[in-house]
C-alpha cells in the first residue's frame, strides 16, 4: 500500500538509475565549491536529446555554475572544485582519460554578452574548425562556415561582408555569429547562458526562433531570467534556488502546476 | 622683503575670505528666516564661493604686481648704482657684470679685501634704491588688494553670481597652466629649429656643411673644425655613421627586450599566480628606475669584458667597447617598458574573449596566440614604440659601453657611436657657441626629435585605428 503512495518525482528518480535511456546529459549528485563557498548542492538532472531545457531561478542560485560544469569551463577558475558525476551519452565528463578539448568540441557554449573575437566574420566562424583540424581544404572550410552561418540564420545578412570585423555587427547579429561559431564545430549539446539578456526584443525574438529551429538537431540548455522566454522555447524547465535544483519537469507543468512552494513563489514573482 | 610681501598677501587673503564669507552667510541667514523663504531673497551662490572669489581677487593683483614690479625695481636700482661708477667700468658687458657682483658682495659682506669709497657709495645707492623700490611695489600691491577687498565686501548680495565668476577664474588658471606647458614645448622645438637652420644656412659660419652633406655624408669628424688652422684636415659632418650606430644599438636592444619583455608579460598576465605576479611586476618595474648611468658602467665594466672574453675564446678580436655590449644592456633597460605595458594591455583584454576561445576547445596557448595577442596588438605595438624611442634617446649607456668612434658599420662587435652620444661629446667642456661644431649638436637634436616624433605618431595611429575592436 505504502509503495503505491510514492510521490511522482520518485518515479522519475527510478528512471534516473538507468543510464543511456534517451537522455543526452545526466548529472548525479553534482556539487560545486568556490573555495569554501558551496555554490551548487547535490544536483541531479537528466537532459533529453534534441530538445530545449531551460534553467530558471533567481540570480546567484548556481545556474551558470551548473552550466559551466557540463563543458568543464569551471576548470579555468582555480578555486573551483567539482564533485559528483556528469555524463554525456554515458561517458563521464570528469573522467581522467577524457580530453577537455574534445569535450568542448562536443559541447558548444554561447555567453550572456556576445563575445565575437576581434577578427573577421569568416575567421570567427572558422576558428573552431581550424583549431580542431576539421577541414582538409579551404573549400571544405568555406563550406563549414557557410553552413554554420546559414544554420544560425545570419548568412543572408553577412554574405557580402565576410571579411568585416565580427565586432562591426549589431548586438543581435553578434550573438547569432557566436551561435554560428559554436555550431561550426558540430557540437551535440549547446549551452546558452542568458543569450538574450543583452539584446533588444526584436533580436531576442530572432534568437528564440533560431533556438526552436536548432532543437531538431541539438540538445540545448538555456539559462534565462525571462519566464516567458522559458515558456516559449523550452520543452522542459528546471528551477534552481540557493544552489539546489528544486524542481524539474515539463515546461507546461512547471509553469501551471508546480509541485514546490518555492517554484510557485518564483514564477508568481514572490522571490526574485 | 618678499617674506613681508607674501606674509601680507596671506593675511589679506584670509581676511578677504572670512570677511566676505561671513557677510554672505549673514545674508543667507536672513533669507532662511521664517517668512523670508522665497527665491527672491535666497543667495545665488553658497557663502564659500563669495569667500573664495574675494580671496582670489586679492591674490591675483598682488601676484601680478610682484612678478612685474620686482624685476623693474632691480633693473632700476642697478642702473642707478652703476651710474656712480667710472664710465670705463660700465662701458662693456663683462666689467659691468663684475662690478655688479662686487656691489652685491659688499652688501652681503662677502667682498674680499678693502672696497674703494666709490664702490662703497655705489653699493649704498644700490641698497637704498632697491629698498625704496620694494616699498613702492609693496604699497601698490597692498593698495590693489585692499581695493579688491572692499570691492568684494561691497559686492556681496543675494543675486551676485560668485560661483560662476569663481569657476571662470579656475578655468582661466588651468588654461594658463596648459598654455605654459604647450608653449614651452613649441619654444624648444623652434629654438632647436632656428639653430639648425643657422648651422646649414648662416653665411657667417665657417665650415658649415650643406644639407645633403649632412644627411648623406658617410664621415663624421666634427673635431677637425677645431684644428682647421693647423693644417687642412677636412671637417666632416656626415650623419650616416651616427644613424647606423643608433639603429644598430636600438636593433640589438629590441632583439633583447622584445622577446624577453613580451614573453614575460604573457607569463605574468596569463600563467603566473596572483601572488607571484604581485611581487614580480614591481620588481620588473624597478629595473626601469635604475639610473642609466649605473647601467652604463655595468655595461662597460661587466658586460663588455665578458663579451670580449667570450670572443677571445672563439678567436675573435672584439673591441673593448662594442655595440653589442651597449645594445644588450640597453635591452635590459627597456624590458620593463615592454613587459609592464604589454602586461597591462593583455590584462585589459576582456575575460569574455578567453571564455569564447576556451568554450570552442582552444588550449591556453592557442587562446593566447590566436585571440588574446591579436586583440592586445595595438597596445603591444605602442609599448614597443615607446621602448624604441627610449632606446634611441638613451645616452649614458652608449657613452660608456659603445665608444665614441664614428664607424660606419653593421658589425655589432665594433665600436660605434650614436646621435645622442655625439651631441653630448660636442657640447661637453667650454665651447665657443658659434662654431659649426657646436651648432651641429642642434642639427643632430633636431633629427633625433624628428625620429622619435615619427615613432610616436605611428604608435598613435596604430592605437587609434584598432582601439574600438572590443569593448
Ligand atoms: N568565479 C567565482 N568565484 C567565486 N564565487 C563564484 C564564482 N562564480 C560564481 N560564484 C558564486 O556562485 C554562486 C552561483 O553563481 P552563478 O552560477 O553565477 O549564479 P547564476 O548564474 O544562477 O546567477 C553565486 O553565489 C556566486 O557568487
Ligand atoms: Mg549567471
Amino acid at each position: 500500500m505504502d509503495a503505491i503512495v510514492a510521490n511522482p518525482s520518485s518515479a522519475t528518480a527510478a528512471a534516473h538509475v538507468m543510464p543511456g535511456s534517451g537522455f543526452k546529459v545526466s548529472a548525479r549528485d553534482c556539487n560545486v565549491y568556490y573555495g569554501e563557498k558551496h555554490a551548487l548542492k547535490s544536483v541531479s538532472v537528466d537532459i533529453p536529446d534534441r530538445s530545449v531545457m531551460a534553467f530558471i531561478g533567481p540570480s546567484g542560485c548556481g545556474k551558470s555554475t551548473f552550466l559551466r560544469c557540463i563543458n568543464r569551463m569551471n576548470d579555468t577558475i582555480p578555486i573551483c572544485r567539482v564533485t559528483g558525476k556528469i555524463t554525456i551519452d554515458g561517458q563521464d565528463v570528469y573522467d581522467q582519460s577524457l580530453d577537455v578539448v574534445q569535450l568542448r568540441a562536443r559541447v558548444g557554449m554561447v555567453f550572456q554578452k556576445p563575445n565575437p573575437f576581434p577578427k573577421s566574420i569568416y575567421d570567427n566562424v572558422a576558428y573552431g574548425p581550424r583549431i580542431h583540424g576539421f577541414a582538409q581544404s579551404r573549400a571544405e572550410l568555406d563550406q563549414i562556415v557557410m553552413t554554420s552561418l546559414e544554420k544560425a540564420g545570419l548568412l543572408k545578412e553577412v554574405k557580402d561582408r565576410l571579411t568585416d570585423s565580427g565586432t562591426s555587427l549589431s548586438g543581435g547579429q553578434q550573438q547569432r555569429l557566436c551561435i554560428a561559431r559554436a555550431i561550426a564545430v558540430s557540437p551535440e549539446v549547446i549551452l546558452m547562458d542568458e543569450p538574450c539578456s543583452a539584446l533588444d526584443p526584436i533580436a531576442t525574438a530572432r534568437i528564440e526562433e533560431l533556438i526552436d529551429e536548432l532543437r531538431s538537431n541539438y540538445s540545448i540548455i538555456i539559462v534565462t531570467h525571462s519566464m516567458q522566454q522559458a515558456a516559449r522555447v523550452s520543452q522542459r524547465t528546471a528551477f534552481f534556488h540557493l544552489g539546489t535544483l528544486v524542481e524539474e519537469g515539463e515546461t507546461g507543468h512547471i509553469f501551471t502546476n508546480p509541485n514546490d512552494k518555492r517554484t510557485q513563489d518564483y514564477i508568481t514573482g514572490r522571490i526574485g | 622683503m618678499s617674506g613681508l610681501y607674501f606674509g601680507t598677501l596671506a593675511v589679506l587673503m584670509l581676511a578677504a575670505f572670512f570677511a566676505v564669507r561671513s557677510r554672505a552667510q549673514a545674508l543667507a541667514n536672513v533669507a532662511a528666516a521664517p517668512g523670508m523663504r522665497d527665491v527672491r531673497y535666497s543667495l545665488h551662490s553658497l557663502p564659500i564661493y563669495h569667500g573664495l572669489l574675494a580671496a582670489t581677487l586679492v591674490l591675483l593683483p598682488m601676484l601680478i604686481v610682484f612678478a612685474v614690479g620686482s624685476p623693474i625695481v632691480i633693473k632700476m636700482a642697478e642702473t642707478q648704482a652703476l651710474a656712480r661708477l667710472p664710465a670705463e667700468v660700465v662701458s662693456d658687458e663683462l666689467s659691468r657684470g663684475a662690478a655688479l657682483r662686487d656691489l652685491y658682495n659688499i652688501l652681503t659682506g662677502k667682498f674680499q679685501g678693502e672696497a674703494s669709497a666709490q664702490l662703497k657709495g655705489a653699493a649704498e645707492a644700490l641698497r637704498s634704491a632697491t629698498s625704496y623700490g620694494n616699498w613702492i611695489v609693496f604699497a601698490i600691491g597692498v593698495a590693489l588688494a585692499a581695493a579688491a577687498l572692499f570691492f568684494s565686501i561691497g559686492h556681496v548680495s543675494s543675486d551676485f553670481r560668485a560661483r560662476n565668476s569663481f569657476e571662470r577664474i579656475v578655468k582661466m588658471v588651468l588654461f594658463a597652466c596648459a598654455t605654459v606647458a604647450v608653449l614651452t614645448t613649441i619654444g624648444i622645438v623652434f629654438s632647436v629649429l632656428y639653430e639648425t637652420l643657422r648651422f646649414f644656412f648662416d653665411p657667417a659660419l665657417k665650415g658649415r656643411p650643406t644639407v645633403t652633406d649632412f644627411l648623406f655624408g658617410t664621415e663624421w669628424n666634427p673635431q677637425a673644425a677645431l684644428r682647421a688652422d693647423q693644417g687642412d684636415i677636412k671637417t666632416a659632418f656626415g650623419f650616416i655613421p651616427l644613424l647606423t650606430g643608433t639603429l644598430l644599438i636600438t636593433l640589438i636592444a629590441i632583439c633583447v627586450a622584445g622577446p624577453l619583455g613580451l614573453l614575460s608579460a604573457i607569463y605574468l598576465a596569463e600563467y603566473a599566480t596572483p601572488s607571484f605576479r604581485a611581487w614580480a611586476k614591481p620588481v620588473l618595474e624597478i629595473l626601469a628606475g635604475i639610473p642609466t648611468v649605473v647601467l652604463g658602467f655595468f655595461a662597460a665594466l661587466t658586460v663588455a669584458p665578458l663579451i670580449r672574453g667570450w670572443g677571445e675564446s672563439f678567436g675573435l678580436d672584439i673591441a673593448s667597447e662594442s655595440a653589442l655590449a651597449a645594445g644588450l644592456v640597453m635591452g635590459m633597460m627597456i624590458i620593463p617598458f615592454i613587459s609592464s605595458l604589454s602586461d597591462d594591455v593583455i590584462n585589459a583584454v576582456p575575460q569574455s574573449m578567453r571564455d569564447g576561445a576556451y568554450a570552442l576547445g582552444a588550449t591556453k596557448s592557442e587562446t593566447i596566440k590566436q585571440v588574446i595577442l591579436p586583440a592586445a596588438l595595438p597596445g603591444i605595438v605602442s609599448a614597443f614604440m615607446l621602448a624604441i624611442s627610449r632606446a634611441i634617446g638613451e645616452t649614458m649607456i652608449v657613452v660608456m659601453a659603445a665608444g665614441l668612434a664614428a664607424n660606419l658599420t653593421f658589425n655589432p662587435l665594433d665600436a660605434v657611436t650614436t646621435i645622442t652620444v655625439q651631441i653630448k661629446t660636442i657640447l661637453v667642456g667650454d665651447q665657443e657657441f658659434d662654431s659649426a661644431k657646436t651648432l651641429a649638436a642642434f642639427a643632430l637634436g633636431f633629427v633625433l626629435f624628428f625620429f622619435t616624433l615619427i615613432l610616436n605618431v605611428i604608435a598613435l595611429i596604430i592605437v587609434r585605428r584598432y582601439r574600438e575592436q572590443y569593448d
